[in-house]
Protein backbone atom coordinates (compact mmCIF):
# COMPACT_ATOMS: atom_id res chain seq x y z
CA UNK A 1 0.00 0.00 0.00
CA UNK A 2 3.10 2.25 0.97
CA UNK A 3 5.24 2.14 -2.24
CA UNK A 4 8.10 4.16 -1.83
CA UNK A 5 9.10 6.03 -4.97
CA UNK A 6 11.65 8.00 -4.00
CA UNK A 7 15.10 7.53 -1.84
CA UNK A 8 15.98 10.67 -0.58
CA UNK A 9 14.49 11.82 2.22
CA UNK A 10 11.98 9.02 1.61
CA UNK A 11 10.58 9.70 5.05
CA UNK A 12 9.26 12.93 4.26
CA UNK A 13 5.99 12.99 3.10
CA UNK A 14 5.15 16.99 4.31
CA UNK A 15 7.14 19.74 4.60
CA UNK A 16 6.46 23.46 5.05
CA UNK A 17 9.26 25.87 5.78
CA UNK A 18 8.78 29.33 6.69
CA UNK A 19 5.39 29.82 4.97
CA UNK A 20 3.64 33.31 4.64
CA UNK A 21 0.43 33.77 3.77
CA UNK A 22 -1.96 37.04 4.10
CA UNK A 23 -5.40 37.43 2.65
CA UNK A 24 -5.34 41.08 2.58
CA UNK A 25 -3.63 43.06 4.93
CA UNK A 26 -4.35 39.87 7.21
CA UNK A 27 -1.30 38.08 8.06
CA UNK A 28 -2.67 34.44 8.26
CA UNK A 29 0.54 32.76 8.02
CA UNK A 30 3.71 33.99 9.78
CA UNK A 31 6.37 31.74 9.03
CA UNK A 32 5.22 28.56 9.77
CA UNK A 33 7.25 25.25 9.36
CA UNK A 34 6.52 21.64 10.11
CA UNK A 35 7.28 17.92 9.20
CA UNK A 36 5.49 15.09 8.67
CA UNK A 37 7.08 11.94 8.02
CA UNK A 38 5.42 8.45 6.41
CA UNK A 39 3.26 6.92 8.63
CA UNK A 40 2.76 9.90 11.19
CA UNK A 41 -0.07 11.22 12.38
CA UNK A 42 0.24 15.54 12.47
CA UNK A 43 -2.58 17.36 14.63
CA UNK A 44 -2.88 21.23 14.27
CA UNK A 45 -4.60 22.83 16.73
CA UNK A 46 -5.63 25.96 17.95
CA UNK A 47 -7.86 29.20 18.05
CA UNK A 48 -10.40 29.31 15.48
CA UNK A 49 -8.20 32.31 13.47
CA UNK A 50 -5.02 30.62 14.16
CA UNK A 51 -4.41 30.05 10.99
CA UNK A 52 -3.97 26.00 11.16
CA UNK A 53 -6.71 25.19 8.35
CA UNK A 54 -5.07 27.98 5.96
CA UNK A 55 -2.20 25.85 7.00
CA UNK A 56 -3.27 22.80 5.83
CA UNK A 57 -5.36 24.00 2.55
CA UNK A 58 -2.07 25.42 1.75
CA UNK A 59 -0.53 21.88 1.15
CA UNK A 60 -2.87 20.98 -1.68
CA UNK A 61 -2.68 24.29 -3.29
CA UNK A 62 -6.32 25.43 -1.88
CA UNK A 63 -4.39 28.64 -1.04
CA UNK A 64 -1.11 29.86 -2.75
CA UNK A 65 1.58 30.58 -0.60
CA UNK A 66 3.30 34.22 -0.60
CA UNK A 67 6.70 33.25 0.59
CA UNK A 68 8.83 29.84 1.82
CA UNK A 69 8.25 26.78 1.00
CA UNK A 70 5.99 23.43 0.86
CA UNK A 71 7.21 19.99 -0.42
CA UNK A 72 4.46 17.18 -0.74
CA UNK A 73 5.40 13.71 -1.91
CA UNK A 74 8.16 15.10 -3.95
CA UNK A 75 6.05 17.90 -4.95
CA UNK A 76 7.35 21.53 -4.84
CA UNK A 77 3.58 23.06 -3.96
CA UNK A 78 4.99 26.59 -4.29
CA UNK A 79 6.01 26.12 -7.30
CA UNK A 80 4.05 28.36 -9.85
CA UNK A 81 4.68 25.18 -12.75
CA UNK A 82 3.36 22.80 -9.71
CA UNK A 83 1.47 19.65 -11.34
CA UNK A 84 -1.52 20.41 -9.87
CA UNK A 85 -3.54 17.24 -10.60
CA UNK A 86 -0.32 15.14 -9.92
CA UNK A 87 -0.10 16.85 -5.83
CA UNK A 88 -4.01 15.85 -5.65
CA UNK A 89 -3.63 12.44 -6.65
CA UNK A 90 -1.23 11.65 -3.77
CA UNK A 91 -2.72 13.94 -1.19
CA UNK A 92 -6.83 13.29 -0.28
CA UNK A 93 -8.74 16.00 1.68
CA UNK A 94 -11.76 15.47 3.20
CA UNK A 95 -13.12 18.73 4.50
CA UNK A 96 -16.02 19.63 7.25
CA UNK A 97 -19.43 19.61 5.22
CA UNK A 98 -18.54 16.40 3.61
CA UNK A 99 -19.38 17.59 0.08
CA UNK A 100 -19.86 14.27 -1.61
CA UNK A 101 -21.41 15.01 -4.76
CA UNK A 102 -25.25 15.13 -4.28
CA UNK A 103 -26.49 14.10 -7.78
CA UNK A 104 -24.70 10.92 -8.11
CA UNK A 105 -24.59 7.36 -6.06
CA UNK A 106 -22.07 6.72 -3.18
CA UNK A 107 -21.05 4.30 -5.78
CA UNK A 108 -20.54 6.82 -8.38
CA UNK A 109 -19.09 9.43 -5.85
CA UNK A 110 -15.93 6.64 -5.10
CA UNK A 111 -15.57 5.59 -8.42
CA UNK A 112 -15.52 9.12 -10.21
CA UNK A 113 -12.33 9.76 -10.04
CA UNK A 114 -10.39 6.75 -10.26
CA UNK A 115 -11.99 6.00 -13.60
CA UNK A 116 -11.58 9.68 -14.67
CA UNK A 117 -7.84 10.31 -13.94
CA UNK A 118 -6.37 7.47 -13.43
CA UNK A 119 -8.31 5.56 -15.63
CA UNK A 120 -9.04 2.26 -14.61
CA UNK A 121 -11.93 0.26 -15.53
CA UNK A 122 -15.12 0.55 -14.12
CA UNK A 123 -15.54 -2.47 -12.66
CA UNK A 124 -11.98 -2.29 -10.92
CA UNK A 125 -13.17 0.86 -9.64
CA UNK A 126 -16.17 -0.54 -8.57
CA UNK A 127 -14.44 -3.43 -6.82
CA UNK A 128 -12.30 -0.64 -5.11
CA UNK A 129 -15.71 1.10 -3.99
CA UNK A 130 -17.06 -1.89 -2.25
CA UNK A 131 -13.28 -2.20 -0.45
CA UNK A 132 -13.10 1.10 0.82
CA UNK A 133 -16.54 1.55 1.73
CA UNK A 134 -16.23 -1.64 3.84
CA UNK A 135 -13.11 -0.37 5.65
CA UNK A 136 -15.34 2.56 6.75
CA UNK A 137 -18.35 0.48 7.19
CA UNK A 138 -20.81 1.63 4.89
CA UNK A 139 -20.67 -1.49 2.26
CA UNK A 140 -24.76 -1.34 2.19
CA UNK A 141 -24.79 2.24 1.12
CA UNK A 142 -23.07 1.85 -2.02
CA UNK A 143 -26.35 2.34 -4.46
CA UNK A 144 -27.94 5.36 -1.98
CA UNK A 145 -27.44 9.15 -2.51
CA UNK A 146 -26.07 11.19 -0.34
CA UNK A 147 -28.83 12.75 1.25
CA UNK A 148 -29.98 9.25 2.31
CA UNK A 149 -27.41 9.18 4.69
CA UNK A 150 -26.70 10.43 7.82
CA UNK A 151 -24.05 13.25 8.45
CA UNK A 152 -21.64 10.93 9.68
CA UNK A 153 -22.48 8.04 7.26
CA UNK A 154 -21.85 11.21 4.56
CA UNK A 155 -18.46 11.70 6.16
CA UNK A 156 -17.09 8.38 6.13
CA UNK A 157 -18.25 8.00 2.52
CA UNK A 158 -16.12 11.08 1.55
CA UNK A 159 -13.70 9.53 3.33
CA UNK A 160 -13.54 6.32 1.82
CA UNK A 161 -13.96 8.55 -1.82
CA UNK A 162 -10.81 10.17 -1.08
CA UNK A 163 -9.03 6.91 -0.40
CA UNK A 164 -10.28 5.11 -3.53
CA UNK A 165 -7.28 7.65 -4.84
CA UNK A 166 -4.95 5.46 -2.94
CA UNK A 167 -3.71 9.12 -1.30
CA UNK A 168 0.26 8.99 0.33
CA UNK A 169 -1.27 11.38 2.48
CA UNK A 170 -4.71 12.19 4.15
CA UNK A 171 -5.74 15.65 5.34
CA UNK A 172 -8.74 16.18 7.31
CA UNK A 173 -10.01 19.60 7.85
CA UNK A 174 -12.30 19.23 11.00
CA UNK A 175 -14.30 16.90 9.66
CA UNK A 176 -16.13 16.30 12.92
CA UNK A 177 -17.12 19.67 13.30
CA UNK A 178 -20.13 19.45 11.76
CA UNK A 179 -21.49 16.24 14.19
CA UNK A 180 -22.66 15.79 16.75
CA UNK A 181 -21.01 13.41 19.71
CA UNK A 182 -22.43 9.94 18.29
CA UNK A 183 -21.99 10.87 14.77
CA UNK A 184 -18.31 12.41 15.24
CA UNK A 185 -17.50 8.86 17.62
CA UNK A 186 -18.19 6.73 14.54
CA UNK A 187 -16.03 8.65 12.42
CA UNK A 188 -13.23 9.02 14.81
CA UNK A 189 -12.90 5.79 14.83
CA UNK A 190 -12.49 5.20 11.15
CA UNK A 191 -9.42 7.53 11.05
CA UNK A 192 -7.93 5.79 13.80
CA UNK A 193 -8.23 2.65 11.88
CA UNK A 194 -6.17 4.37 8.64
CA UNK A 195 -3.85 5.53 11.12
CA UNK A 196 -3.42 2.21 12.66
CA UNK A 197 -2.64 0.99 8.62
CA UNK A 198 0.14 3.35 8.75
CA UNK A 199 -1.59 6.23 6.43
CA UNK A 200 -0.19 9.97 6.51
CA UNK A 201 -2.17 12.08 7.89
CA UNK A 202 -2.52 16.13 8.66
CA UNK A 203 -5.86 16.99 10.23
CA UNK A 204 -7.38 20.37 12.05
CA UNK A 205 -9.71 19.13 14.63
CA UNK A 206 -11.22 20.34 17.90
CA UNK A 207 -11.24 16.94 19.53
CA UNK A 208 -8.73 17.47 22.16
CA UNK A 209 -9.59 13.95 23.70
CA UNK A 210 -9.23 12.10 20.13
CA UNK A 211 -5.58 14.34 19.52
CA UNK A 212 -4.46 12.38 22.88
CA UNK A 213 -4.86 9.56 21.43
CA UNK A 214 -3.74 9.49 17.96
CA UNK A 215 -1.03 12.19 17.38
CA UNK A 216 2.64 11.78 17.05
CA UNK A 217 2.64 15.28 16.81
CA UNK A 218 0.98 18.28 17.99
CA UNK A 219 1.52 21.41 16.43
CA UNK A 220 -0.56 24.28 18.09
CA UNK A 221 -0.95 27.48 15.94
CA UNK A 222 -1.66 30.28 17.63
CA UNK A 223 -1.63 33.82 15.71
CA UNK A 224 -0.20 32.50 12.32
CA UNK A 225 2.67 30.51 14.07
CA UNK A 226 3.98 27.65 15.48
CA UNK A 227 3.47 28.74 18.82
CA UNK A 228 4.68 25.23 20.39
CA UNK A 229 5.39 21.91 19.15
CA UNK A 230 5.78 18.26 20.64
CA UNK A 231 4.61 14.72 20.76
CA UNK A 232 0.29 13.96 22.32
CA UNK A 233 1.92 14.94 25.70
CA UNK A 234 2.46 18.54 25.45
CA UNK A 235 -1.43 18.37 25.48
CA UNK A 236 -1.56 17.60 29.05
CA UNK A 237 1.63 19.48 30.19
CA UNK A 238 1.61 22.41 28.02
CA UNK A 239 5.21 24.73 28.23
CA UNK A 240 3.35 27.68 27.28
CA UNK A 241 0.47 30.08 29.02
CA UNK A 242 -1.03 29.95 25.40
CA UNK A 243 -1.63 26.08 25.28
CA UNK A 244 -2.48 25.50 28.63
CA UNK A 245 -4.98 28.07 28.47
CA UNK A 246 -6.27 26.67 24.91
CA UNK A 247 -5.94 23.20 26.59
CA UNK A 248 -8.03 24.36 29.82
CA UNK A 249 -10.77 25.53 27.86
CA UNK A 250 -10.95 23.30 25.14
CA UNK A 251 -11.47 20.24 28.00
CA UNK B 1 -63.41 48.69 -46.56
CA UNK B 2 -62.06 44.67 -46.46
CA UNK B 3 -64.95 42.91 -45.00
CA UNK B 4 -65.77 41.12 -41.89
CA UNK B 5 -62.76 38.48 -39.97
CA UNK B 6 -63.29 34.89 -41.43
CA UNK B 7 -61.99 31.60 -41.45
CA UNK B 8 -58.74 32.58 -43.94
CA UNK B 9 -57.93 35.64 -41.41
CA UNK B 10 -57.97 33.19 -38.61
CA UNK B 11 -55.64 30.53 -41.02
CA UNK B 12 -53.32 33.30 -41.70
CA UNK B 13 -52.96 34.63 -38.07
CA UNK B 14 -52.42 30.46 -36.98
CA UNK B 15 -49.50 30.37 -39.69
CA UNK B 16 -47.91 33.74 -38.30
CA UNK B 17 -48.26 32.40 -34.64
CA UNK B 18 -46.37 29.16 -36.00
CA UNK B 19 -43.63 31.60 -37.42
CA UNK B 20 -43.56 32.86 -33.43
CA UNK B 21 -43.31 29.45 -32.57
CA UNK B 22 -40.44 28.55 -35.10
CA UNK B 23 -38.74 31.58 -34.50
CA UNK B 24 -38.77 31.39 -30.64
CA UNK B 25 -36.93 27.96 -31.37
CA UNK B 26 -34.37 29.76 -33.54
CA UNK B 27 -33.41 31.75 -30.89
CA UNK B 28 -33.47 29.47 -27.95
CA UNK B 29 -31.63 27.14 -29.79
CA UNK B 30 -28.71 29.51 -31.18
CA UNK B 31 -28.75 31.80 -27.68
CA UNK B 32 -28.52 28.36 -25.91
CA UNK B 33 -25.69 27.58 -27.66
CA UNK B 34 -24.43 30.98 -27.52
CA UNK B 35 -25.37 31.82 -23.96
CA UNK B 36 -23.33 28.50 -22.61
CA UNK B 37 -20.60 29.81 -24.35
CA UNK B 38 -20.72 33.12 -23.08
CA UNK B 39 -21.72 31.44 -19.29
CA UNK B 40 -18.32 29.59 -19.55
CA UNK B 41 -16.51 32.53 -20.58
CA UNK B 42 -18.00 34.53 -17.83
CA UNK B 43 -16.20 31.77 -15.13
CA UNK B 44 -13.48 31.18 -17.04
CA UNK B 45 -9.87 31.20 -15.27
CA UNK B 46 -8.80 33.77 -17.68
CA UNK B 47 -9.52 37.55 -16.42
CA UNK B 48 -9.23 38.74 -20.46
CA UNK B 49 -11.87 36.08 -21.55
CA UNK B 50 -13.61 36.72 -18.77
CA UNK B 51 -13.66 40.87 -19.17
CA UNK B 52 -14.26 40.30 -23.06
CA UNK B 53 -17.47 38.27 -22.28
CA UNK B 54 -18.96 40.63 -19.28
CA UNK B 55 -18.75 43.40 -22.14
CA UNK B 56 -20.13 41.51 -24.67
CA UNK B 57 -22.92 40.92 -22.04
CA UNK B 58 -22.85 44.43 -21.06
CA UNK B 59 -23.32 45.88 -24.82
CA UNK B 60 -26.15 43.56 -25.87
CA UNK B 61 -28.01 44.33 -22.83
CA UNK B 62 -27.73 47.45 -23.15
CA UNK B 63 -29.10 47.27 -26.93
CA UNK B 64 -32.85 47.63 -27.39
CA UNK B 65 -33.37 44.11 -29.03
CA UNK B 66 -35.47 46.55 -31.59
CA UNK B 67 -32.22 47.87 -32.88
CA UNK B 68 -29.90 44.64 -33.31
CA UNK B 69 -32.62 43.83 -35.43
CA UNK B 70 -31.71 47.05 -38.02
CA UNK B 71 -28.54 46.45 -37.68
CA UNK B 72 -28.62 43.33 -39.09
CA UNK B 73 -31.54 43.81 -41.36
CA UNK B 74 -30.22 47.08 -42.96
CA UNK B 75 -26.94 47.74 -41.77
CA UNK B 76 -25.70 44.75 -42.74
CA UNK B 77 -27.36 45.17 -46.59
CA UNK B 78 -24.96 48.60 -46.51
CA UNK B 79 -21.61 46.75 -45.91
CA UNK B 80 -22.46 44.30 -48.96
CA UNK B 81 -24.29 41.47 -46.90
CA UNK B 82 -27.53 40.43 -47.90
CA UNK B 83 -29.73 39.28 -45.32
CA UNK B 84 -33.13 37.45 -46.16
CA UNK B 85 -35.38 38.68 -42.68
CA UNK B 86 -35.97 35.33 -41.13
CA UNK B 87 -31.86 35.32 -41.32
CA UNK B 88 -31.84 38.82 -39.60
CA UNK B 89 -34.76 37.82 -37.04
CA UNK B 90 -33.30 34.71 -36.02
CA UNK B 91 -29.22 36.20 -35.78
CA UNK B 92 -30.49 39.54 -34.13
CA UNK B 93 -32.40 37.06 -31.40
CA UNK B 94 -29.52 34.33 -31.14
CA UNK B 95 -27.33 37.59 -30.17
CA UNK B 96 -29.90 38.77 -27.57
CA UNK B 97 -30.77 35.83 -26.23
CA UNK B 98 -27.12 34.87 -25.41
CA UNK B 99 -26.46 37.39 -23.30
CA UNK B 100 -29.17 37.04 -21.34
CA UNK B 101 -29.05 33.02 -21.02
CA UNK B 102 -25.31 33.42 -20.46
CA UNK B 103 -25.62 35.72 -17.68
CA UNK B 104 -28.51 33.84 -16.15
CA UNK B 105 -26.91 30.11 -16.53
CA UNK B 106 -23.27 32.07 -14.96
CA UNK B 107 -25.48 32.93 -11.83
CA UNK B 108 -26.54 29.12 -12.12
CA UNK B 109 -22.68 27.82 -12.26
CA UNK B 110 -21.78 30.11 -9.80
CA UNK B 111 -24.70 29.17 -7.15
CA UNK B 112 -23.68 25.12 -7.46
CA UNK B 113 -21.53 25.76 -3.56
CA UNK B 114 -18.07 26.67 -3.93
CA UNK B 115 -16.96 23.12 -1.65
CA UNK B 116 -18.12 21.45 -4.63
CA UNK B 117 -16.12 22.70 -6.92
CA UNK B 118 -13.17 22.27 -4.33
CA UNK B 119 -13.78 18.35 -3.67
CA UNK B 120 -13.44 17.89 -7.23
CA UNK B 121 -10.49 19.82 -7.40
CA UNK B 122 -9.37 17.82 -4.49
CA UNK B 123 -9.88 14.63 -6.27
CA UNK B 124 -7.13 16.04 -8.68
CA UNK B 125 -10.16 15.87 -11.70
CA UNK B 126 -9.52 18.38 -14.57
CA UNK B 127 -11.53 21.28 -15.26
CA UNK B 128 -13.18 20.11 -17.97
CA UNK B 129 -13.85 17.13 -16.15
CA UNK B 130 -15.46 18.64 -13.00
CA UNK B 131 -17.60 21.30 -15.04
CA UNK B 132 -19.13 17.98 -17.16
CA UNK B 133 -19.45 15.64 -14.15
CA UNK B 134 -19.55 17.87 -10.85
CA UNK B 135 -20.44 21.17 -11.85
CA UNK B 136 -23.23 20.91 -14.70
CA UNK B 137 -25.02 18.23 -13.65
CA UNK B 138 -26.12 20.40 -10.38
CA UNK B 139 -26.53 23.89 -12.27
CA UNK B 140 -28.53 22.23 -14.87
CA UNK B 141 -30.82 21.31 -12.37
CA UNK B 142 -30.84 25.09 -10.87
CA UNK B 143 -31.32 26.74 -13.97
CA UNK B 144 -33.80 25.29 -15.35
CA UNK B 145 -36.81 27.41 -13.71
CA UNK B 146 -35.22 30.45 -14.76
CA UNK B 147 -34.60 29.37 -18.49
CA UNK B 148 -38.21 28.03 -18.67
CA UNK B 149 -39.27 31.24 -17.40
CA UNK B 150 -36.87 33.54 -20.12
CA UNK B 151 -38.64 31.48 -22.85
CA UNK B 152 -41.35 33.86 -22.46
CA UNK B 153 -39.40 37.04 -22.86
CA UNK B 154 -38.07 35.12 -26.42
CA UNK B 155 -41.54 34.45 -27.54
CA UNK B 156 -43.17 38.23 -26.96
CA UNK B 157 -39.67 39.46 -28.32
CA UNK B 158 -40.14 37.74 -31.31
CA UNK B 159 -43.00 39.77 -32.00
CA UNK B 160 -40.02 42.33 -33.09
CA UNK B 161 -39.38 40.56 -35.81
CA UNK B 162 -42.37 42.52 -37.66
CA UNK B 163 -40.02 45.87 -37.56
CA UNK B 164 -37.98 43.74 -40.57
CA UNK B 165 -41.10 42.49 -42.34
CA UNK B 166 -40.73 39.10 -41.07
CA UNK B 167 -44.30 37.84 -40.81
CA UNK B 168 -45.01 36.55 -37.55
CA UNK B 169 -48.33 36.89 -35.37
CA UNK B 170 -47.91 40.28 -34.75
CA UNK B 171 -46.77 41.31 -38.13
CA UNK B 172 -49.59 38.76 -39.65
CA UNK B 173 -52.00 40.51 -37.04
CA UNK B 174 -50.94 44.13 -38.21
CA UNK B 175 -51.51 42.65 -42.24
CA UNK B 176 -54.95 41.95 -41.77
CA UNK B 177 -55.93 44.75 -39.52
CA UNK B 178 -54.59 46.80 -42.73
CA UNK B 179 -57.28 45.77 -44.46
CA UNK B 180 -60.58 44.58 -42.42
CA UNK B 181 -59.67 48.49 -39.82
CA UNK B 182 -60.50 46.08 -36.13
CA UNK B 183 -57.63 46.96 -34.26
CA UNK B 184 -59.73 45.82 -31.06
CA UNK B 185 -60.94 42.83 -32.13
CA UNK B 186 -57.80 41.95 -33.93
CA UNK B 187 -55.29 42.88 -31.26
CA UNK B 188 -57.12 40.95 -28.90
CA UNK B 189 -56.96 38.43 -30.46
CA UNK B 190 -53.29 38.60 -30.83
CA UNK B 191 -52.89 39.31 -27.49
CA UNK B 192 -54.65 36.04 -26.51
CA UNK B 193 -52.67 33.68 -28.71
CA UNK B 194 -49.57 35.24 -27.21
CA UNK B 195 -51.26 34.70 -23.99
CA UNK B 196 -51.82 31.09 -24.66
CA UNK B 197 -48.27 30.85 -25.86
CA UNK B 198 -46.66 32.35 -22.85
CA UNK B 199 -48.70 31.02 -20.06
CA UNK B 200 -48.16 27.25 -20.05
CA UNK B 201 -44.37 27.50 -20.18
CA UNK B 202 -45.15 30.36 -16.77
CA UNK B 203 -46.59 28.04 -15.14
CA UNK B 204 -44.25 25.16 -16.33
CA UNK B 205 -41.39 27.49 -15.21
CA UNK B 206 -43.32 27.87 -11.44
CA UNK B 207 -43.87 24.38 -10.66
CA UNK B 208 -40.01 23.42 -11.52
CA UNK B 209 -38.88 26.49 -8.87
CA UNK B 210 -41.54 24.94 -6.49
CA UNK B 211 -40.49 21.20 -7.20
CA UNK B 212 -36.66 22.73 -7.21
CA UNK B 213 -36.29 24.30 -4.30
CA UNK B 214 -36.26 21.83 -1.50
CA UNK B 215 -33.38 20.16 -4.05
CA UNK B 216 -31.72 23.34 -4.01
CA UNK B 217 -31.49 23.83 -0.49
CA UNK B 218 -30.16 20.10 0.05
CA UNK B 219 -27.24 20.55 -1.87
CA UNK B 220 -26.49 24.37 -0.04
CA UNK B 221 -26.14 22.28 2.92
CA UNK B 222 -24.24 19.45 1.75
Amino acid sequence: MHKITRTDAASSVVGLSDVHKSFGALKVLNGVSFEVNRGEVLVLIGRSGSGKSTALRCIDRFETIDSGEIVVCGHRVSDPKLDLRALRQDVGIVFQSYNLFPHLTIEENITLAPCSVKGISKAQAKEQARRVLAQVGLEDKLHQYPEQLSGGQQQRAAIARSLAMQPKVMLFDEVTSALDPELTGEVLKVIEALAADGMTMVMVTHEMGFAKGIANRVVFMHHGKVHETGPAAILTSPATPELAQFVGAGL
Amino acid sequence: MGGSLNANHLMFLGYGALWTIGLSLIGLLGGGIAGFIVALCRISPSRIVRLLSAGYVQLIQGTPLLVIMFLTYFGLPALGVTVSPLMAAGASLTIFVSAYLGEIWRGCFESVPKPQWEAAEGLALSRSQRMMKVILPQAIRIATPPTVGFMVQIIKNTSLASVVGFVELARSGQIINNSLFEPFLIYTIIAVIYFALCYPLSRFSHRLEMRGGPARIELEAA
